[in-house]
């Protein structure tokens, strides 16, 4: 169980499957990554590819219903959450680890005061009497950016803009000061400007209290602005992984070789064409066999088809699980638009 | 084929003057959404459109499809006012101005069968003589965006979002129009398969002519596809101009802010930039400010914003902006 | 960094054709809206034998109860009064004489012929007045809707009673009286659907490519509000199958020497205690109507929610 002193959160073999009407969905199928102290780890995917549940799991938020953990363990402060009671994850949830989800306009319970929405966690897990608690809704209402926190701590979140409204959610999340904070798609229904502002504040808020974070996004200009380590995933599987400017500078799995290339870059050439990668992402109630990019890579062999490939390590943070790092497998210069435009 | 509108290159098919569309929300009080907007669009060419929520974007492309009427000001569609068509002429314009929406999942009648959505205009304008024809026809479109005479009989939701944004253009294509309007057709699609659609998009453009006006609030897309840029802040446009040179020489605030808030998948890049973050948020379109749209965030505002409405005047040949005082 | 990597078959690193058709086609038989919820509502066994039984009362009713009957309605026969069950009159014979067998299976046309006639309604007025008040909106709109209104705040009942005053009290009152006040509830529904829909994308697009404001409602709008209207059927039916018993009951609504459910129960309740086939006979199929219809729609509205569709 020991984990790795510079790791606070270690994912090991997860998998998770919802059952649903139409048969198992298989969402996760094997996940593997850890989460290093006061980084910041950007997990990207498409549809399908089963980063939110695994955010999710990490917070056993999925629903309890239908939701079939097949394996894997996630050790954290040396437990692993997968085994834990519900009472002691209520005790997990809030103080150590916290959660941002992506839609401001429905994770505040409109019925209730907003600063009475952060007070509550205050009292509960920190044991803070009212009026403490109020006094430090405040200040975390300003820490976060908004005006007049006197006033608007008394106020309902629809009075609040869609960018306020994040902003208080963050508060709730690193009211605490949990040691991890979850943020899926946290700025994705949000304008590009108040993206920026929330983006920043993210990043000011962690240098401050020093939170490990996760990020689940697929927006690559998001990732390249404030990510430490990128893990991308596709079809319930971690495809690659590495520092941020590994991923984008030498990626070496064609998955994210496509994604590079099919995203229009606001500074490049504009005769430069998209290469889109074809076809559309698996289903996962009938996941594909071997390798889940299979069905739309370029450079698909046989083994593909058959067998999830073995991860090759390229330096200390860089792996990447593709057939053609195997010796056997023939050399394959990646597309020319790799890389960004540097 | 309909007849085409007369084409003399460089022309513009579409005028908009001076348009406005306010929507009533109480007694007295009104929703600004499109507050004066100007602009012409050539024959042939892609006319981007970007701002944030809010802007009046997709209201603009609504009223040029007439789903909306205009408050004041007007559209012209090579020459006629669309506005004041009626009957026959008015059906015509239908099939010159299209539309390709957003929602892959709201944009397509769950309750239909796929060559019922793609031929409806062929129905309701009778192009076909046969049911013969029409399964034809509607084949050939399914072919020409990418799917196959297979998908014919399915419906919507056994398709992938980027499948159903696919049938939404076939759709739009079968009446066989001039000028479509695309609000924001691939923001709704998973990245890798938005460059599918766009890629399409692009060679639909050379092969059938096409003229487009592309909303969307996502910078690099639009700068990819587009010839010319505007951008739109509540209800007014503040800045026009080539896609290069926007991007290269913005000069209004909001558009350097804009442009500066877009996150680039650069690493370093992203490290080493400058970013300018305005602060605060969108004033509300029912009371919007006085004078200068933008006074209330921007970084340059000036007392004299608040009191003078910035005139749109050529900066540059080509290169239009909304003359705030700051400017001066 | 060495990773070390298995021995394997050269022959596994072929290159393989990727099929560009093959990613876009789409696996599995076309499954339809209408097939999808069948599928769902057979599963559930209460409404399947829901269905069942309201099958076999209706065939009962209409075609088989009048087939098998050897005795007319009405024939009274002081000689054989208050007979129970034997095998010449099967459910037996009331205070005058009459055959129950048949004087049932009239009851029971009767409240059918009501409940068909609320669906119609609904239907046909119900339906089309929401739609009209719902798609069109404005100032329309709001008149249509103050008239529900107005509708809706005087009750069947005072109606019923208040047209017995001018015409007799029969099938006819019941009738106009629920033709007045039975549809306004669908009306709303429908409007409501209405204005949800006419917002929607794919009503958008068919407004841009030309439909007129008919066509949208007939071929887009309406289809996708069916599975209200039917599940709002359902309820509708057994409803106006009780008020019109209800009517009955206390001696408005059908009159002798016609039969209704409601009158029969009405009669067989004043000899419950020495008769108590009189009550139980007609109250059993009674009941029956009412819990099949709200089992079945409960289980339509099951099968055809949409939120439970993938």
């Amino acid at each position: 169980m020991a984990m790795n002193n510079d790791n606070i959160l270690e994912v090991r073999d997860l998998q998770v499957s919802f059952g649903t009407y139409a048969g198992e969905v298989q969402a996760v199928r094997g996940v593997t990554f850890d989460l290093r102290r006061g980084e910041t780890l950007a997990i990207v995917g498409e549809s399908g590819s089963g980063k939110s549940v695994t955010a999710k799991s990490i917070m056993r938020l999925n629903p309890p219903a239908n939701t079939i953990v097949g394996g894997g363990e996630i050790l954290f402060d040396e437990e692993d959450i997968v085994k834990l009671s519900e009472r002691q994850m209520q005790n997990i949830r809030g103080p150590k680890i916290a959660m941002v989800f992506q839609d401001p306009m429905t994770s505040l319970d409109p019925t209730m005061k907003v600063g009475r929405q952060i007070t509550e966690s205050l009292r509960k897990h920190l044991g803070m009497s009212g009026s403490e608690a109020n006094k430090r809704a405040v200040e975390l209402l300003t820490l976060v950016g908004i005006p007049n926190a006197e006033e608007r701590v008394k106020q309902y979140p629809h009075q609040f803009s869609g960018g306020m409204r994040q902003r208080v959610v963050i508060a709730i999340a690193l009211s605490c000061e949990p040691e991890i904070l979850i943020a899926d798609e946290p700025t994705t229904a949000l304008d590009v400007t108040i993206q920026a502002q929330i983006l920043d504040l993210l990043q000011q808020l962690q240098e401050k209290i020093g939170t490990s974070v996760i990020l689940i996004t697929h927006d690559l200009g998001v990732v390249a602005s404030v990510a430490d380590r990128i893990a991308v995933m596709y079809g319930g599987k971690i495809v690659e992984t590495g520092t941020v400017r590994e991923a984008f500078y030498d990626p070496q799995m064609p998955y994210t070789w496509g994604l590079l290339a099919s995203i229009p870059l606001p500074n490049a050439d504009r005769s430069q064409d998209l290469i889109p990668i074809p076809g559309s992402p698996p289903d996962m109630s009938d996941p594909p066999k071997g390798c889940p990019f299979a069905a739309r890579c370029p450079y698909v062999m046989q083994v593909c088809t058959t067998e999830f490939p073995e991860y090759t390590v390229f330096s200390a943070e860089h792996k990447a699980a593709c057939w053609l790092h195997h010796p056997m497998a023939p050399n394959v210069e990646p597309p020319v638009r790799v890389g960004g435009a540097r | 084929m309909t007849e085409r509108s007369p084409n003399g290159n460089g022309r513009a098919i579409l005028e908009v003057k001076d348009l406005k569309k306010h929507f009533r929300v109480s007694r007295g009080a009104f929703l600004k959404a499109v507050d004066g907007v100007s602009l012409e669009i050539q024959k042939g060419e892609t006319l981007g459109l970007v701002g944030e929520s809010g802007c009046g974007k997709t209201t603009v492309g609504r009223v040029l499809v007439r789903l909306y009427e205009p408050s004041d000001g007007s559209v012209l569609f090579a020459g006629e006012d669309v506005h004041r068509t009626r009957g026959d002429e008015a059906k015509l314009l239908n099939r010159k101005m299209q539309m390709i929406f957003q929602d892959p999942q709201a944009s397509l009648n769950p309750r239909m069968v796929v060559s019922d959505i793609v031929a409806e205009g062929i129905d309701i304008h009778n192009l076909a003589s046969s049911s013969q024809e029409r399964l034809a026809r509607v084949h050939e479109l399914l072919e020409t965006v990418g799917l196959s005479k297979e998908h014919a009989n399915r419906f919507p939701h056994e398709f992938s979002g980027g499948q159903r944004q696919r049938i939404g253009v076939a759709r739009a294509l079968a009446v066989e129009p001039e000028f479509i309007v695309a609000d924001e057709p691939v923001s709704a699609l998973d990245v890798s398969i938005q460059a599918q659609v766009i890629n399409l998009m692009k060679q639909l453009q050379r092969s059938w002519d096409l003229t487009y006006l592309f909303i969307s609030h996502d910078l690099s897309v639009v700068k990819y596809i587009s010839d010319r840029v505007g951008v739109m802040y509540l209800g007014q446009l503040v800045e026009l101009a080539d896609s290069d040179e926007l991007y290269a020489n913005p000069l209004h605030p909001y558009t350097r802010a804009l442009l500066s808030a877009v996150p680039v998948p650069d690493p370093d890049f992203e490290a080493e930039r400058e970013r300018t973050v305005i602060a605060g948020d969108l004033p509300s379109p029912v009371n919007p400010p006085s004078g200068c749209r933008f006074r209330t965030r921007c970084p340059q505002a000036v007392e004299a914003a608040a009191h003078v409405d910035p005139p749109w005047q050529e900066a540059k040949p080509g290169h239009w902006i909304q003359a705030c005082p700051c400017f001066a | 960094m060495e990773t070390r990597h298995r021995e394997l078959d050269p022959d596994l690193f072929q290159s393989v054709d990727i099929d560009a058709e093959e990613g876009e086609r789409i696996a599995g038989p076309s499954v339809g809206f209408w097939k999808d919820a069948w599928r769902r509502l057979k599963k559930n066994r209460g409404a399947v034998i829901s269905l069942a039984i309201l099958i076999g009362v209706f065939a009962m009713a209409f075609v088989i109860g009048s087939l098998l009957a050897s005795h007319s309605p009405f024939a009274q026969s002081m000689s054989q009064r208050y007979l129970g069950p034997t095998s010449d009159y099967w459910f037996g014979t009331d205070k005058f004489g009459r055959d129950m067998w048949t004087r049932v299976w009239a009851g029971t046309r009767v409240s059918l012929y009501i409940g068909l006639l609320a669906a119609l309604l609904d239907i046909f007025v119900g339906v089309a007045y929401g739609a009209f008040s719902g798609f069109l909106g404005g100032k329309t709109d709001d008149v249509m809707q103050r008239g529900i209104e107005i509708l809706n705040g005087v009750p069947y009942l005072i109606v019923a009673i208040l047209l017995m005053v001018v015409f007799k009290p029969g099938i006819l009152t019941i009738s106009i009286s629920l033709g007045i006040t039975g549809w306004t509830f669908m009306a709303r529904i429908v409007r409501g659907r209405m204005l949800q829909l006419k917002d929607q994308e794919f009503a958008l697009a068919s407004r841009s490519l030309g439909a007129s404001g008919f066509r949208v409602v007939w071929k887009h709008l309406i289809p996708n509000s069916l599975g209200l209207i039917v599940i709002n059927l359902m309820f509708t039916i057994p409803a106006a199958i009780f008020a019109e018993a209800f009517l009955s009951f206390i001696g408005l609504g059908i009159q002798v020497p016609e039969a209704s459910l409601g009158s029969l129960i009405s009669d067989g309740a004043a000899e419950l205690r020495f008769h108590p086939y009189l009550l139980w006979l007609p109250a059993l199929i009674f009941c029956l109507l009412m819990l099949c219809f709200n089992l079945l729609g409960d289980g339509l509205r099951d099968a055809l929610d949409p939120k439970m569709r993938k």
